[in-house]
This record gives structure tokens, C-alpha cells and sequence, in this order.
């Protein structure tokens, strides 16, 4: 099948990540997939604000996704709205099980997400960023969660659709997150319609989509401290 | 018993969930963890092996207290029985009025009167668990640093900055000509001539960029004498 922009079925965008890029957050991360660019910072574990929600076997985690107006072609309104907010929740869950919340009774982590340029895939970069946010800030967690969107596009399933693949008539868009080492889905999103068949190669191109994203967050958590040394 | 090993290169950089051994000879201590014969990182850090315990030493965070750090702190808080103190841990410690001073202190007087908000201090750890940090006071030398300034600087850096047998913090005090505590939270005092806070500032923005590098005393030595000169 010839896709827009040329790719193989299963060839994700060109992809880019980078950490520690917001000083004053304990945790930061930058991911770039294509077009589409994502931004996370970390705050915590902290105090939770306000007290009651305070939990004392776990640390509560918060999580808001944002995306700036000048993010997408039509200007979006600024501030949240009901997508932001479901999305906000989604991405929560899907990093939230990596997260080793009994090691922070009583704190919070705080998450905050913004999308700096959207060209489809956003929660997915959203998510990819967050977990290397959440390890840079020194957060522990079980494993790392990396994540990519599937889907099928005429009769041919793909990975990693783009604004203009996600726009035409009929697509199936299936956004994925996966944790690499426990080979776990923290993330199954399906919007559209697929077949039985489809859907089981779709989920499985995702993962192996995921796994090739783990390697990059590896790299670029590795990159930041490659000159560290301990002295103990 | 059958002996594992260890799958990752000592020293490494190592991410949450790596695989760092196999083995039930192996044991997990900080930033790992055990499931089933595997013992995996839970923090980004830095594989540390002694014997066969496994540790992975954090590269970023908060400063983790630790019973008998010595630390400085800054008042945030003036409340009915002590202080709370920010030393850059994930939540403010206690400072009880029973551990601050050595003189007794009435129950009804503002505290205030003793550290007000803002002050600096130079304060021990004495108990940590899950919800409640604790300082004191009461040993010598530990006391409100008056004048002065804080300086930030990584945890991990904070060997760096005092150095073998506290070679460097030794230099850094002879050029800069200043008062310095060096808090194990990486909060560090400084207080002297403003050209020798500079200085210092300066010293520790080259050593947090070189920590990991051999010469690094030799490095701060020149630019130390360098900026002596330029007076």
C-alpha cells in the first residue's frame, strides 16, 4: 500500500525524545513523533494540595493534558474542554500502572502534558513523554511505558497514523501503550470499525511499535547522565 | 544454591525495569526490585554492586534523608510545638521545639521570637519514615546561620563539592574567603565578601558540570586562583 508520505505499513514517523529539558521541574521530557510534539514535566512526589485527598498507603497522581492553541491548523480555543479532560485521564491511566505508588504514602505526583504541535498521535507522544518525564524525576516505577497508535486505513492495517491518514473516510485509529519488560497493555483505545482479525494484527504491529519506541526513551534517559559518574 | 549473574556492566546507566541480575543469591536493595529470580531497576541511576546486594543510585530526585545528615534548611513554617523546614526532601521536615534549642522554650510564646520564616539553619536528621521527616539542633555546631545565602546543588554532586577528607570545600573557603556548610541535601551555605560568593558560585556551577570528570580539583584550583587574580 503507498501511504502519503511514503512509509512502510509498519514504519512509525521519524521519532525524537529528549529529557531534563525543563530546569525547574523535578522531571521533563520532550517527544517528537513526525510532526506531532509533545511536552512533560514532573513535579513530586510532593504534598498533596489539597490535604484531603491525601492517601496514606499511596501517592495520589494527577494528570493534565493540554494542548496550545496555535498547536493545530484552526486555532483551538485556549483552556481545557471535555477532550482535554478525558484525555487528561487516559493518559493518567496509561502511565499509572508503572508507577510504584506505595513507595509515596501521602504525596502527590503531579503530571502535566502539553501538546506543542499536533499532527495526530497525541495522547500516544503525550504518553511516550510522560513516562521518561516520570524516571527522569526519579519517580520509581516497574517499568517504563512507551506507546504508538495502530490502526487500518482502507483494508491495510498500519502503524502510526498521521493527521492526513487519520482524516480519510473510514480509517480505524487504535492508540496503544505497552510496557516493554512486564509485556503489558496499559492502553487499548479503538475508534472506528475492524474486524476480529484486523484487530489482533493491528494490536500486535502496535507493540512491536512500542517496543521500538522503548529503545529511543532508553537512549534518551542514558543520554542525559551518559557522563555521570558516582563517587561515592 | 545455582549462582546467577548479573546482566548489566557495573557503573551503567541503568532505566526503570531493566533487568539488572538473575539469581536468589542476588539481593535487591534501593532503586531495585525482585520479581520471581529477576531483579530489576525502579529508578533511572547508576548500577552499584557490592557483594552480591544490588543498588541502583539515583541520578535525580529529591534528596532522600538519611539518619545523621547533615543538612540546611530554610524555616517555611512557625506552628504551636516547632518549625517545618524546607531541606529539598519531598516534604517539609520537623523541627519539634523540644530538639531546637537547649534552653527551654515556653508553651505559649510565638515561636517566631526564635527562627521566624526565611531563616536559615543548619539542622541533623533524626528520624525518617514513610510520613514524617525529623531535625534537631541540639549537637554542636548546629545553629541559625545568620546573613548568608543558600546555594543549590544536586545530592549527588555534594561529595564532589566537599571533596576527599573535605579537601575541596577546604579550597573553596581559603579562595573565596567565605563561610561555607555544605548540607549532605545539597543546600549549601555561604556567607562572606560578595566577590567570594561569586566565586563560589561559580565553583559550584564548574563542579556540577564536571563532577564526573578526574582533574576535577586540579580544574577548580585554576579557575579558583584565576578569579583571585582578576580582583
Amino acid at each position: 500500500m503507498n501511504r502519503p508520505d511514503g512509509r512502510k505499513v509498519d514504519e512509525t514517523r521519524p521519532v525524537e525524545a529528549k529529557v531534563g529539558i525543563i530546569g525547574k521541574a523535578d522531571g521533563s521530557a520532550m517527544f517528537r513523533i513526525g510532526n506531532t510534539v509533545a511536552i512533560a514535566a514532573v513535579y513530586g512526589p510532593t504534598e498533596v494540595h489539597p490535604r484531603h485527598l491525601e492517601n496514606p498507603e499511596k501517592a495520589i497522581v494527577k494528570c493534565i493534558y493540554d494542548m496550545y492553541s496555535f498547536s493545530v491548523p484552526e486555532r483551538k480555543r485556549p483552556g481545557p474542554d471535555r477532550r482535554s479532560i478525558e484525555l487528561s485521564m487516559v493518559i493518567r491511566n496509561s502511565v499509572l500502572p508503572a508507577i510504584m505508588v506505595k513507595e509515596y504514602p501521602n504525596k502527590a505526583i503531579e503530571l502535566y502534558v502539553s501538546i506543542i504541535q499536533a499532527d495526530a498521535g497525541t495522547r500516544c507522544a503525550a504518553i511516550s513523554a510522560a513516562s521518561m518525564a516520570l524516571a527522569d524525576a526519579g519517580i520509581a516505577m516497574k517499568d517504563m511505558v512507551a506507546s504508538v497508535a495502530a490502526g487500518r486505513i482502507n483494508d491495510t492495517v498500519v502503524l502510526d497514523l498521521n493527521k492526513e491518514e487519520e482524516d480519510i473516510e473510514g480509517t480505524t485509529d487504535i492508540p496503544l501503550a505497552y510496557m516493554p519488560r512486564m509485556k503489558k497493555v496499559t492502553l487499548l483505545q479503538l475508534d472506528g470499525k475492524i474486524s476480529g482479525e484486523d484487530v489482533k494484527n493491528a494490536i500486535d504491529m502496535g507493540i512491536k511499535g512500542c517496543e521500538q519506541i522503548y529503545e529511543v526513551q532508553k537512549a534518551a534517559l542514558k543520554e542525559k547522565y551518559k557522563n555521570t559518574k558516582v563517587v561515592e | 544454591m545455582k549462582m546467577g549473574n548479573i546482566l548489566i556492566e557495573e557503573k551503567s546507566i541503568v532505566v526503570p525495569g531493566e533487568e539488572l541480575a538473575e539469581g536468589m543469591d542476588f539481593l535487591p536493595s534501593s532503586g531495585c526490585f525482585r520479581e520471581g529470580e529477576k531483579i530489576f531497576a525502579n529508578k533511572l541511576g547508576i548500577l552499584n554492586v557490592q557483594n552480591r546486594v544490588l543498588r541502583v543510585v539515583p541520578l535525580s530526585g529529591h534528596y532522600i534523608p538519611m539518619n545523621g545528615d547533615l543538612v540546611v534548611g530554610r524555616i517555611t513554617e512557625a506552628g504551636f510545638s516547632g518549625w517545618s523546614a524546607d531541606i529539598g526532601a519531598s516534604e517539609d521536615a520537623s523541627l519539634p521545639t523540644s530538639e531546637a534549642m537547649r534552653d527551654r522554650v515556653d508553651r505559649y510564646v510565638d515561636l517566631q521570637k526564635y527562627f521566624k520564616i526565611g531563616d536559615l539553619i543548619a539542622a541533623k536528621v533524626i528520624s525518617v519514615t514513610p510520613n514524617r521527616i525529623v531535625i534537631n539542633m541540639r549537637e554542636r555546631g548546629l545553629r541559625k546561620l545568620r546573613e548568608g545565602r543558600i546555594v543549590k546543588v544536586s545530592p549527588t554532586k555534594v561529595p564532589r563539592v566537599i571533596g576527599k577528607q573535605g579537601s575541596m570545600v577546604g579550597m573553596l573557603k581559603e579562595h573565596t574567603k567565605c563561610e561555607i556548610t555544605v548540607g549532605q541535601n545539597g543546600y549549601i551555605w555561604v556567607n562572606g565578601p560578595v566577590e567570594g560568593q561569586f566565586l563560589f558560585e561559580k565553583a559550584v556551577g564548574l563542579i556540577e558540570e564536571n563532577a564526573h570528570k578526574s582533574g576535577l580539583t586540579d580544574l577548580i584550583k585554576e579557575m579558583l586562583e584565576k578569579g583571585v587574580k582578576n580582583e
